[in-house]
């Protein structure tokens, strides 16, 4: 596939989780314009229809909002993208626990994992 | 409304079916994916929504007029072929096309030579082939068409070319007031660019689906939902 994104996933969803990782990172402040739906599909080579419709389900999210005529903004609500980045986070959690689990490891040999390996990187 | 509707249509070359008794409709403001195998009909189909080419039976609107030569007024249509006069200039041949239709946008054409960054000044003849592709959507994209037909715009091109055709399209292409309908072999590298395909397979139509429904439905990419509707 072109460009990092998988096959199976609509490309709309894809594009969608791509911008909502830029906000949770930071890279795109709260308030701060999105690009055009011509700049991100010229950069992501996808029709502009597809952009359209991952902003207006950003928009549904609450993670957006659309100014007539100025353009897609971050929202300015700051607790909105703190839950936004929590729920992302229990997502990923989750998704861990039950691989751990299903493998037969226990609450306490998870936690030692995780804090041996991340030790590990730090060092 | 539909923006295309073929209804019963059959085209014949000598003796030989193209189009068999083929009924369908496309709605506009969608970027449409004709494809199938070489010699499925695809070309068949989108020269006819053309006027190029005229049908044994059955009926074809497009716009909601009845397809004839004149159609051209409304419709823009890539060649697969060139169609140039070799000893004009980029800028003559952008003069040229001004002058013969009336819904040509001389700005966008201007803007669209400096996003594919061919120079006004060279001749047409001394243009290599990747060039040529380009000059070509310059000139297909100029048009305030309702409807744009693309007969394979990538086929033989570079990567390189193929990318800056790719991002010109998607940056040029008005989709609030134009549809989109292409012929292409290059399905995975245009599939983020489709909306919709069609597949055709020895002169019939065998499926009208959105690309975001076979991924959403069936897991799939287009490349693998073709393996599956032409086996």
């Amino acid at each position: 596939m072109t460009d990092g994104f998988n096959a199976t996933q609509p490309i709309y969803l894809q594009l969608l989780q791509k911008v909502i990782i830029q906000i949770v990172r930071g890279d795109l402040k709260t308030g701060e314009k999105l690009p055009s739906v011509r700049e991100l599909g010229a950069q992501f080579k996808v029709n502009p229809n597809t952009v359209q419709r991952a902003y207006a389900e950003l928009e549904r999210l609450a993670v957006v909002e659309t100014r007539r005529g100025l353009g897609t903004f971050v929202t300015e609500d700051k607790a909105c993208l703190n839950q936004l980045r929590e729920q992302l986070k229990h997502e990923k959690i989750d998704t861990f626990i039950q691989d751990m689990k299903e493998m037969g490891f226990n609450a306490v040999e998870i936690i030692a994992g995780l804090s041996e390996h991340l030790n590990d990187k730090s060092n | 409304m539909s923006m295309v509707k073929f209804e019963n249509v059959s085209k014949k070359y000598y003796g030989e079916l193209a189009l068999d008794n083929v009924s369908f409709e496309l709605p506009g403001g969608k970027v449409i994916g004709l494809i199938g195998p070489n010699g499925s009909g695809k070309s068949t189909a989108l020269k006819i929504m053309a006027g190029l080419i005229r049908v044994n039976r059955g009926k074809v609107t497009v716009c909601g007029k009845p397809t004839c030569r004149r159609i051209s007024e409304e419709v823009a249509f890539l060649s697969e072929l060139d169609a140039f006069y070799s000893f004009f200039t980029v800028q003559e041949t952008i003069n040229f096309y001004h002058e013969q239709y009336s819904d040509f946008d001389i700005n966008k054409a201007e803007s669209m030579l400096k996003f594919m960054q061919l120079k006004p000044d060279a001749r047409v003849k001394d243009l290599s082939k990747g060039n040529r592709g380009r000059l070509k959507i310059v000139l297909t994209l100029s048009r305030r068409a309702k409807l744009i037909l693309m007969d394979e715009p990538l086929s033989g091109l570079d990567p390189m070319v193929r990318e800056s055709i790719i991002k010109g399209l998607v940056s040029f292409i008005d989709l609030e007031h134009q549809t989109v309908i292409m012929t292409t072999h290059e399905v995975s590298e245009i599939e983020p660019l489709l909306d919709m395909v069609v597949a055709i397979r020895d002169g019939h139509v065998l499926k009208i689906e959105e690309v975001d429904n076979i991924r959403e439905e069936y897991n799939i990419s287009l490349v693998e939902w073709m393996k599956k509707v032409f086996v």
